[in-house]
């Protein structure tokens, strides 16, 4: 089998933990407005790849991957999920963590036919980097191109089977920087049991010069990139609205546990 | 038994010159961290803050405060001079203040005269007289012998930086053996030689003896040179404070002997290290005291100032002067030689600020005590003023006492050294093989008069070829020159005081060098892989290429060309070593040009590669500027092929990287998440 790449880093240190061998899949169902890979997104193009290859390639620089691993990203690597449950079924035998950065749009709980596909890459992935990116369906819609239910959805079907998960969520100012929205984002993050790290991304327009190279328009032209302070900020509120749900679901267990006991 | 030595473990080291077996059996290895370190006290920030106000006064006049026209820089040229006195706890500048620059015409009287002249000086008319009419210097030696062949060359910059008016540097004398031994140990030793050498009087018998009389004379100029400050250096150092002194004063010594291109100290702080623990053992000193000491040494090491050609800083791009100090690496006993003083070297970059010199070079292994480890990161990402260098690779050629000269120059301190060669531009003798010798930017007929390429594509086996003549050509004419060049040095501009710190039998390298491995590399990739079409001028030279296709570019970890780069450092160093080199040396090979890649790549017509006229070449082993697609590793991992038995001297790689690309940034990113301590947390605000 076969899959279909953008390009190789072979020095990712931030798509996941330590150095990592990141893989960039190419195609993806979503058009995020402030995509910074549009040159991803077509699907049916890029280079023709084997597990083998990859793998023997990512050999190569073994000794500098110490504490790192593979991540699939892309486009949306789970698009070519077939090839990637491949992949990471032999990096597993080869001791290699395995790790996928996903918006889990692909993910549909009430198809069997592709749950199952997901019930066994989970068997073989290591963690699961989600990137959440409206928290809100209908601006998540507009925002991407379809709204957020699914992607939901994958989130507690992670959590339900004890996935790893690091959440990603890119602020944007006008869109997503909204004390409102990044409450309730952590509040449906609080929620979940397995979340081993949260990761605000501050939007950048790096990713213009790629659009001009492909003749596109760019669709934010008028938004200023993300500040440090406003990504600390974003930070803080993400956390209150979390912390919040712990206290009440731990109010509401606490309340159950009476009930059942009187 | 001397005084100095006293409280010291004893062995071979008393009764013959041994620096590292005096280290090996007196040193401590620290394991631990930072914590122990002392912030500068008041007399450094005073004093640095006299060095601060003349930096400015000397970057307002131009670039240089102060010259001296008159009095030729000698081991003991000039009176004390001093920052100030009081506050001055290490003594010693090349002239009789700071930021004078000395005269040194032995290199060359024309460079020296220039060099005062851009700056608005002028050397005295009795000076320019005697080292014109009396007195000749190795630049005049060498263009007494130099072929028209080598002037060409020379000229067009297919052997170019080439040390032929300028001090070759590049040589480390073994400092330290003035504060264990004390000067008048070393004379004695110098004697015995002298009077153990051959006496049958063949040329090179008669040129050492002549050397080693050189030699002790240096060192007796050297104890007067402590004398002028004070000190009497005949004896070992008895304390820290005398021991950095003593080693300074050799220092001192060499630069005010030689303006060499790189004036390297060595590997120091280990040294230190073991008289500062042994006055902090008596009770003699603190740690606020030995940070002080290390601070007002680092600081004179900073102050090193020669008198220098615009010319000359547009090739090495600034004013550098490589006092590069080898800092860790490992003990062939398994040992790490990390002292505390290897911290307080690295200290200085927060005490005094970040500054480019000393060039404070970490010779690295994944061996070394973590702790260190740790705490070179965080210098680097705090002042991005340190180097680092593989130890693991140089150790098993130079053993755990070796230092590096100028940026990767690995040598046995005291007992190996070299003749610095510059390089050969690969890339230009690649267009004389296209061309049969013809200059692509001059038109003159520079190389030999081989048959050109005539076909209008490329053909690679055709090329190849015919590169392979011209680099056998260009290796004899670069092997020669330099032969030339190093047997006038030896003549006219003889480093005695640093050749005094050395044993008698030194091993000699024969550094040659290479510019334009990934512009050839890469155009060869592209012939034999795209298609390459010449395109002539009217008198039928090729001028510009055409390529047709995509190719594998050096750089991206694929065999196909890295291959081709391995291929041409092994061929060239092959080359080079057919030929006869000066002295005995042994012929090794650099890549590594860290900041002349600029002007290389001024002087470098169109190649086949696509890299246009004057564009800079990659630095060193680099690849291409924007040619790797695969990130870090790959470029890495295609540098790391290239054979280091065949580029002993050094292959250097320049890595820059935005701290962005390292990691998350803590502010923003929240690792390791952990629900339970937030739910406490987060219970504890809304009981606040």
């Amino acid at each position: 089998m076969h899959g279909y790449i953008h390009s190789i880093e072979t020095f990712g240190t931030v798509d996941g933990p330590g150095v990592r061998y990141v893989v960039f899949f190419q195609g993806c169902p979503l058009r995020c407005k402030y995509c910074h890979n549009p040159d991803t997104w077509q699907t049916g193009i890029g280079e023709e790849v084997s597990v083998d290859e990859i793998l023997d390639d990512y050999e190569n620089y073994k000794p500098y991957l110490h504490g790192g691993g593979i991540t699939c990203t892309g486009g949306e690597p789970l698009l070519q999920i077939d090839f990637i449950k491949e992949l990471f079924t032999e990096a597993k035998k080869r001791g290699i963590h395995t790790c996928v950065d996903t918006s889990g749009a692909t993910f549909s709980p009430d198809n069997p036919e592709i749950l199952q596909k997901f019930d066994r890459l989970i068997e073989v992935t290591d963690l699961f980097l989600l990137d959440i990116k409206h928290i809100d369906s209908s601006q998540h819609l507009w925002l991407t191109g379809q709204g957020n239910e699914h992607i939901l959805a994958f989130a507690g079907y992670l959590d339900k089977n004890n996935k790893d998960m690091w959440i990603r969520h890119v602020v944007i100012p006008k869109i997503t920087y909204d004390d409102k929205l990044l409450y309730e984002l952590g509040y449906f993050l609080g929620g979940l049991k397995n979340i081993r790290a949260l990761d605000i991304l501050a939007y950048h327009t790096m990713g213009k010069v790629k659009y001009e190279n492909l003749h596109l328009k760019y669709p934010l032209e008028e938004i200023p990139p993300l500040d440090l302070e406003q990504a600390k900020h974003a930070k803080k509120i993400v956390f209150d609205g979390l912390k919040a749900r712990l206290l009440h679901d731990k109010k509401r267990d606490l309340t159950k546990q009476n009930i059942l006991k009187s | 038994m001397y005084k100095g030595w006293e409280g010291f473990n004893y062995g071979k080291w008393n009764d013959r010159v041994d620096v590292r077996d005096f280290i090996q059996r007196n040193y401590t290895e620290y394991t631990g961290d930072e914590s122990f370190l002392a912030p500068a006290t008041e007399a450094t920030l005073k004093l640095w803050k006299m060095v601060m106000e003349l930096s400015k006064k000397e970057a307002q006049a131009g670039g240089v405060l102060d010259m001296d026209t008159k009095i030729v820089s000698t081991i003991t040229s000039h009176g004390p001079g001093y920052l100030d006195r009081e506050l001055e706890t290490i003594v010693g500048f090349q002239t009789d203040k700071p930021f004078k620059r000395s005269l040194q015409p032995y290199g060359g009287i024309r460079v020296a005269e220039q060099a005062c002249e851009a700056y608005g000086y002028k050397v005295d008319d009795e000076v320019d007289e005697i080292f014109t009419k009396y007195r000749k210097t190795h630049n005049q030696g060498v263009f007494d012998v130099y072929t028209p062949e080598m002037r060409a060359a020379r000229k067009s910059g297919i052997i170019t930086g080439l040390p032929d008016a300028y001090g070759r540097g590049r040589i480390i004398g073994d400092y330290r053996r003035v504060a264990l031994y004390g000067i008048d140990y070393l004379i004695e030793d110098k004697k015995q030689q002298l009077g153990t050498s051959l006496e049958r009087m063949t040329g090179d018998n008669i040129r050492l003896r002549e050397e080693l009389s050189e030699q002790i004379k240096a060192l007796n100029s050297l104890k007067e040179l402590g004398k002028i400050y004070g000190y009497d250096i005949s004896q070992p150092a008895r304390t820290a404070k005398e021991a950095i002194q003593w080693l300074y004063f050799g220092y001192l010594a060499a630069i005010k002997e030689q303006n060499g291109a790189a004036m390297s100290l060595g590997r120091t702080s280990t040294f230190i290290d073991i008289y500062i623990e042994r006055d902090i053992k008596k009770g003699i000193l603190n740690e606020i005291q030995a940070q002080e000491l290390i601070d007002h040494f680092i600081m004179k090491l900073r102050l090193v100032k020669f008198a220098r050609t615009p010319e000359y800083n547009q090739l090495f791009s600034g004013d550098p002067t490589w006092v590069t100090e080898s800092i860790g690496g490992m003990g062939c006993n398994g040992y790490s030689l990390v002292t505390r003083t290897s911290f307080r070297y690295l200290h200085t970059l927060t005490n005094l600020g970040t500054a480019p010199e000393p060039n404070l070079t970490v010779l690295w292994s994944p061996r070394l005590p973590e702790a260190f480890k740790r705490y070179c990161a965080k210098m680097s990402i705090l002042t991005s003023s340190i180097q680092y260098e593989n130890d693991e690779i140089m150790r098993t050629d130079h053993g755990d006492d070796y230092a590096i000269a100028c940026c990767v120059s690995s040598m046995r301190v005291g007992k190996e050294m070299q003749f610095f060669g510059a390089r050969a531009n690969l890339a230009k003798c690649l267009l004389y093989a296209i061309n049969g010798g013809i200059d692509e930017k001059s038109k003159v007929q520079v190389g030999p008069k081989f048959r050109p390429v005539e076909s209008e594509y490329l053909d690679f086996d055709d090329v190849k070829s015919k590169f392979e003549d011209m680099m056998e050509w260009l290796a004899k004419l670069y092997v020669n020159t330099l032969n030339i060049i190093h047997y006038m040095h030896d003549k006219y501009a003889y480093e005695a005081v640093q050749m005094a710190l050395h044993d008698r039998e030194v091993k000699r390298f024969f550094a040659t060098g290479i510019a334009g491995l990934s512009v050839v590399a890469d155009s060869l990739s592209a012939i034999k892989y795209a298609k390459v079409k010449t395109v002539r001028d009217e008198d039928g030279i090729v001028y510009d290429y055409q390529i047709e296709g995509d190719f594998p570019k050096y750089g991206n970890n694929d065999d196909r060309v890295d291959k081709l780069a391995v291929d041409l450092v092994e061929s060239f160093m092959s080359k080079i070593r057919k030929h006869h080199v000066y002295r005995h040396s042994i012929p090794t090979m650099s890549i590594l040009t860290i900041t002349s890649n600029v002007v290389y790549g001024k002087k470098t017509g169109n190649t086949p590669d696509g890299r246009r006229y004057g564009e800079p070449f990659a630095p060193g082993a680099n690849p291409m500027h924007r040619r790797d697609t695969h990130g870090a590793l790959a470029s890495l991992t295609s540098v790391s092929k290239l054979p280091f038995r065949d580029a002993q001297d050094g292959i250097s790689n320049t890595f820059s990287i935005v701290p962005g690309a390292l990691g998350k940034d803590n502010q923003v990113f929240a690792g390791d998440l952990d629900l339970d301590r937030l739910l406490e947390e987060a219970e504890f605000e809304t009981k606040e």
